[in-house]
């Protein structure tokens, strides 16, 4: 493997696309919007609450579906306390990993798609390098930004949500085990299953709007967690979001091989 | 490749086919280590094809290609190590300085961490690229673009180089540059695989040249030897004196062995108060006799030189075939 050429391409790949607009007004925004923007309104909303006398019926299905240990965790604690510090611990979770998954996605269209567009890939694909170690070189540029603001976003988050569940509820929350798994194990897994899909759409259509599009499937199953946790058909735990990450690494493993496998650049110059 | 060959590439009726469409058609080459090879052929003919079959970044239908020994399709990096391609468009990022762009180019082709800095200096200073150097490509004019592209296609010292369309939309004196670039580089035992339809700069710079249309070769040769297999008697040019121009032609006309005399409109001639005449069926050794036939006659003669086929002649001849 000629990782020295892999590192080169995905180091420039990853340093390029964050010079440019398309790809940096979705990384400022959609993080600042998710991880500051909702767990803040949704903070000063829940503070005005805890002076208003609400009646308790209206937080009874909320409480019903907490953690059976969160009770303990969170004694003495109004129903709207707890019920602020359950969107910050639980219900946002799976909104979280949105992040990595964009992020990557948003680099990983720039890529073979982005390339084509910029009519720049015909010097890329006489370099010297494998189809294995391009794929792989373009995976990594868009892993390694995707990984970052992912981590970056749980910094930011964890640092906002404490303030305000400080501001709410006179605790701080994170970081917890269950958001340090989230950010360094699921959201990593996360951002490269993101990439995959976006890197191998990028392969096959001509523009970074194409590639992005069909990236932004991705999304879809995390909607379905955040539906599912809300509606109470599940809560993570612990080993739920262990779990959750096995199984991204593997989709990710085998996404890879496969893409590996039939990834060919001569078949990306038969259709330039 | 046998161990006394000195041959680069040899392919064998090598064919790519894009549907119904042949891009290269049963191409058969041996081209010679140091050797500049032109390949001629107007737009659409196969020659970008060829050059991304033979450093695999294109698979044939079918026919063999080896360049170095090796077959592009399964060892095609490591003839991507050892070939430079200068791709029609630059292929250069805009939002890359030209800096940047050669070092990155430098670290993946692998040129050594300590003499990458050297390398990339040397080459911005070869190509009067360096007050440029820290400017964003986007910025960058046509000729500047070309001349960096060259820059990267040179960054590891490759063994052969190809250039596709090295001076398409330059300027005469860029053009010049890249022409001085290509000589430099055969001076110093490179192999050119130059892709053109500019005839003059083949004619000029090619050791050999292949005549291509259609995806096919239809001649492959020195421009003499190409030449050569043109029916066409020899033809002397004569710059005579404009006010003897037609005692001139009929004169001729009349000496053994002319076949034919004829007054040609030369520009050039024609303000420097002369005429031009072309006389068929003389050659080189016949030219004492006209000289001196002209001037027992009192004819003013300027300019006597025998005209052999150009490129150009012999490349719309085969084109016509």
């Amino acid at each position: 493997m000629n990782w020295g050429a892999v590192w080169a391409i995905a180091r420039k790949d990853a340093m390029v696309a964050l010079r440019t607009r398309a790809v940096v007004l979705p990384l400022i925004i959609v993080p600042l919007v998710l991880m500051v923007g909702v767990p803040v309104l949704v903070g000063l909303i829940s503070g005005m609450a805890t002076h208003i006398d609400a009646p308790s019926s209206d937080m009874t299905e909320l409480t019903n579906a907490l953690p059976p240990d969160f009770g303990e965790q969170y004694a003495g604690l109004t129903e709207v306390q707890a019920g602020y510090i359950y969107f910050i611990l639980y219900l946002f979770a799976p909104m979280y990993l949105v992040l990595p998954l964009m992020a990557s996605s948003v680099v990983a269209a720039d890529s073979f798609a982005g390339e084509k567009e910029r009519k720049t890939l015909e010097a890329l694909v006489y370099t010297p390098t494998t189809d294995r170690e391009l794929l792989l070189a373009k995976i990594l540029g868009g892993w390694i930004p995707g990984s970052l603001v992912g981590l970056v976003g749980f910094i930011v988050y964890a640092i906002v949500a404490d303030i305000m569940t400080l501001y709410v509820a006179g605790r701080i929350v994170l970081p917890n085990p269950l958001w340090l798994l989230l950010a360094f194990w699921v959201g990593p897994a996360a951002a490269a299953l993101g990439l995959g899909v976006t890197v191998i759409a990028s392969s096959r259509v001509n523009t970074f709007q194409e590639a992005y599009q069909i990236g932004s499937l991705i999304v879809l199953p995390i909607v379905l967690l955040v539906v599912g946790q809300a509606a109470g058909a599940f809560i993570l735990s612990n080993w739920l979001v262990a779990l959750m990450g096995l199984v991204l690494w593997i989709i990710n493993a085998i996404i890879f091989a496969i893409a590996t496998a039939t990834f060919r650049r001569t078949a990306l110059m038969a259709r330039l | 490749m046998d161990a006394t060959s000195t041959a680069v590439i040899i392919t064998e009726e090598l064919t790519r086919s894009f549907g119904a469409h042949i891009a290269v058609n049963n191409l058969t080459l041996r081209i010679e280590a140091g050797e500049v090879f032109g390949f001629l052929g107007h737009n659409g003919a196969g020659k970008t094809t060829t050059v991304r079959l033979l450093n695999g970044v294109l698979a044939p239908t079918s026919g063999s290609v080896r360049v170095f020994g090796l077959d592009p399709t399964t060892a095609g990096h490591r003839i991507r190590a050892r070939t430079g391609v200068l791709t029609e468009t630059p292929a250069l990022d805009s939002r890359l300085t030209a800096r940047a762009t050669l070092l990155h180019f430098a670290e993946v082709y692998g040129v050594p961490a300590r003499d990458r800095r050297r390398r990339v200096d040397e080459l911005l200073a070869t190509f009067e690229l360096q007050k440029r150097a820290d400017s964003k490509v986007g910025g960058f004019s046509k000729g500047m673009r070309q001349r960096l592209a060259l820059a990267r296609t040179l960054i590891h010292d490759p063994d052969i180089i190809f250039l596709d369309e090295p001076t398409s939309g330059l300027d005469p004196v860029a053009i010049r540059d890249v022409h001085q670039m290509i000589e430099w580089l055969t001076h110093r035992g490179r192999t050119v695989f130059l892709c053109t339809h500019n005839l003059a700069e083949a004619e000029r710079l090619c050791d050999r040249v292949a005549v291509l249309a259609q995806g096919r070769v239809l001649a492959i040769g020195t421009t003499r030897e190409l030449g050569s297999r043109l029916n066409r008697g020899h033809r002397i040019s004569v710059e005579v004196d404009a006010s003897d121009i037609a005692r001139a032609v009929k004169l001729f006309a009349a000496t053994p062995p002319v076949s034919l005399a004829e007054a040609v409109t030369d520009r050039a001639a024609v303000r420097n108060g002369s005429a031009s005449i072309v006389l068929h069926g003389v050659s080189r050794p016949d030219i004492p006799q006209i000289i001196q036939t002209a001037t027992e006659q009192g004819i003013k003669l300027y300019r006597v030189q025998p005209e052999e086929p150009s490129l150009e002649d012999v490349y719309f001849a085969l084109q016509e075939l």
